[in-house]
């Protein structure tokens, strides 16, 4: 296997009395783009700042291509870190800005030149080498932010919510381009966000942080499918938790007495056996109403419509299972109208669901 | 109700300015005014006071040791005072607000008391009154207000940017001389013309702390006595006030040259964006 790019080792970080990380163990692949996804004060930038070496780890090790780096001052670390609010260099020109680096390392000024060019094109804003920062926007403070990044050929490059200034459409616009950027330089990058869209989005792999700890490593499309922990389904998309507990492990699919439901089929995860308290989370989109409860080889349950909320590309129906727990179905609003538009509020439904669609969490 | 209160804070406006320009407009019309005797009705237009301030080497002498001492104590206080704050506004260190305290102290400490004491610390130390003493006098009482201006620019800016230029392999030293120093350096210029007007203006400390050579304060306040070189007096405080004026404005200009740029980015936002969309394919 290929030395990874970077390795955090039991990671802690202390501040006075408060835990920022604890015990971290990560690995992150050469050329891969690693998202750190966790609400705010979860530790995810503390962690960036650690790679980056304004942090030291309390206790823990962190290597960069196989090399042990604690100890060694950001400014030896070949690593570069595209900050929150760019940090461009107000009194500089943006050719200055993004030939700093490279003059720090007294490259020769025609091979510098030739460099700030390429890097500028890259991010496909040339001819703006005079002007200062105060008279770009956004948008383009953070491509040269990127470029002032990337003109040093780092082995890994530090992102640090590099999008939550830009407006929504821009925000999206810069994913794309990050992602496209990434694939032709190859640089791993080690993006840290809040928004799990954005991360999601452009992410070979996510690793969730909450209150210090990572909670799961996984693709984008295992974390949505497969969450880990009730933490995880949560703060990834919408989900429904049923509350239950185990009764049978039979070929492959775990059986499940929910309170009020009776027995439901679920996607089995290992760790968890017969007998134990469990959650169950379904993606509404993964629920299909139907007018009546009809009996099938899925999951079903009969309820009653509390609420019809349109949103434009699908309509959220909130229906009450059983009188137990409520639940949120989601319909895409297809032309014409499909028979679940035709259902009103009050209205006596059956919701069925596939136990692939089931995940089953540990209480 | 609005407008009589408007047109009462009009009034003390005015009757402020009157107050502070008056004596001004009197001292100018004296300067010119040939006659010895400071008094109504003026005799008739004439130059010949500020000539003879010219020829008045004596004068000239205390103009230059004003000029010397201001300018030492001035830089001194700026290499301090940026030293100091650069220091207070980015590092973690034990009795920091103790530090502030002291360094803000002369401000609070009247001079009259802080010039006899620096002059029983000299005599203690066997150290002979000379320019020297003024300006480190001067030095002193300079600090507080260099340290308070460049201060308020190192609060201003981001500290993100010294990071940023770690993050590019700058070592701490290269930080200073590329980011830090150009970022407070229009702060730092404003901070030495305030601190160079202190001292140019300053009489407490300095006839403390003076050897034989006056400062032009010092040797003004001396010249008092003499009615018949008065009105070369009066023509020299017209020059020193002109050229003072100039440079506290150009103090204060040089500290709005930072602050302008946060407010240029927002005028140019929009225009930009418009701009990029249609570039960027």
């Amino acid at each position: 296997m290929k030395i990874p790019a970077v390795e955090l080792l039991n990671v802690v970080k202390r501040f006075a009395e408060y835990e920022a990380v604890r015990e971290v163990s990560l690995q992150i692949g050469q050329g891969e783009f690693f998202s750190l996804l966790g609400p705010s004060g979860c530790g995810k930038t503390t962690t960036l700042r650690m790679i980056a070496g304004f942090e030291q780890p309390t206790t823990g090790t962190i290597s960069l291509l196989g090399e042990d780096i604690r100890g060694q001052p950001p400014h030896r670390r070949n690593v570069n870190m595209v900050f929150q609010n760019y940090a461009l260099f107000p009194h500089l020109t943006v050719f200055d800005n993004v030939a700093f680096g490279l003059q720090v390392k007294r490259i020769p000024r025609a091979e510098t030149r030739r460099r700030v060019a390429e890097a500028l094109s890259m991010i496909r804003l040339p001819g703006l080498e005079h002007r200062k920062p105060a008279q770009l926007s956004g948008g383009q403070q953070q491509r040269v932010a990127l470029a002032r990044a990337l003109v040093n050929r780092p082995a890994v490059l530090l992102l640090d919510e590099p999008l939550g200034a830009l407006d929504q459409k821009l925000r999206k616009e810069m994913q794309l381009e990050l992602k496209r950027l990434q694939r032709e330089v190859g640089i791993t990058f080690i993006y840290v966000t809040h928004d799990q869209e954005e991360a999601l989005t452009m992410s070979d792999r996510i690793a969730v942080m909450h209150q210090g700890r990572v909670l799961q490593v996984d693709g984008p499309r295992a974390l949505y499918e497969h969450p880990a922990t009730r933490f995880v389904a949560d703060f990834i998309g919408v989900t429904n938790f049923l509350q239950g507990r185990l009764v049978s492990i039979a070929d492959g699919t775990a059986r499940v007495e929910v309170d009020g439901l009776g027995q439901v089929r679920a996607h089995l995860a290992e760790g968890i056996e017969a007998g134990q308290k469990v959650t169950l989370a379904i993606r509404p989109e993964r629920m299909q109403l139907l007018s009546s409860n009809l009996p099938g080889g899925d999951n079903h349950a009969p309820g009653i419509v509390e609420d019809i909320v349109f949103v434009g590309n699908d309509t959220q129906y909130f229906v009450r299972l059983n009188n137990g727990p409520q639940v949120m179905v989601r319909e895409q609003n297809e032309t014409p109208l499909s028979e679940a538009s035709m259902v009103s509020v009050g209205q006596t439904v059956g919701v069925r669901w596939s136990p692939d669609s089931t995940s089953l969490l540990p209480e | 109700m609005a407008n009589g209160r408007l047109s009462t804070l009009l009034g003390y406006y005015v009757l402020l300015l009157v107050l502070l320009y008056v004596p001004i407009g009197i001292l100018f019309l004296f300067s010119v005014n040939d006659g010895v005797v400071l008094a109504f009705p003026l005799k008739g237009l004439t130059t010949h006071w500020y000539r003879d301030m010219l020829r008045n080497a004596a004068l000239i002498e205390a103009l230059r040791s004003s000029a010397i001492v201001a300018a030492a104590s001035s830089v001194a206080a700026t290499g301090l005072g940026a030293s100091a704050a650069i220091a207070l506004v980015r590092f973690k260190f034990r009795g920091k607000a103790l530090f502030v305290a002291v360094a803000l102290m002369p401000l609070l400490v009247p001079f009259l008391i802080l010039g006899v004491a620096l002059l029983i610390l000299f005599a203690a130390l066997d150290v002979q009154r000379s320019l020297w003493t003024v300006g480190v006098g001067h030095m002193i009482v300079s600090l507080p207000f260099t340290l308070l201006i460049v201060m308020s620019r190192m609060v201003g800016f981001d500290s993100n940017l010294e990071e940023a230029a770690q993050d590019l392999g700058a070592s701490y030293a290269y930080t200073l001389r590329r980011v830090i120093l150009p970022l407070i350096a229009p702060a730092m210029l404003a901070a030495w013309l305030v601190a160079f007007t202190v001292s140019f203006d300053e009489f407490v400390l300095a006839s403390f702390l003076i050897g034989r050579s006056p400062t032009l304060p010092v040797y003004l306040f001396g010249q008092l006595r003499f009615a018949n070189r008065f009105p070369q007096v009066v023509a020299l405080a017209v020059v020193v006030m002109i050229a003072s004026l100039g440079l506290v404005v150009l103090a204060e200009w040089l500290q709005r040259i930072g602050t302008r740029v946060s407010l240029d980015r927002r005028v140019e936002e929009s225009g930009e964006v418009q701009e990029r969309r249609q570039t960027v394919p």
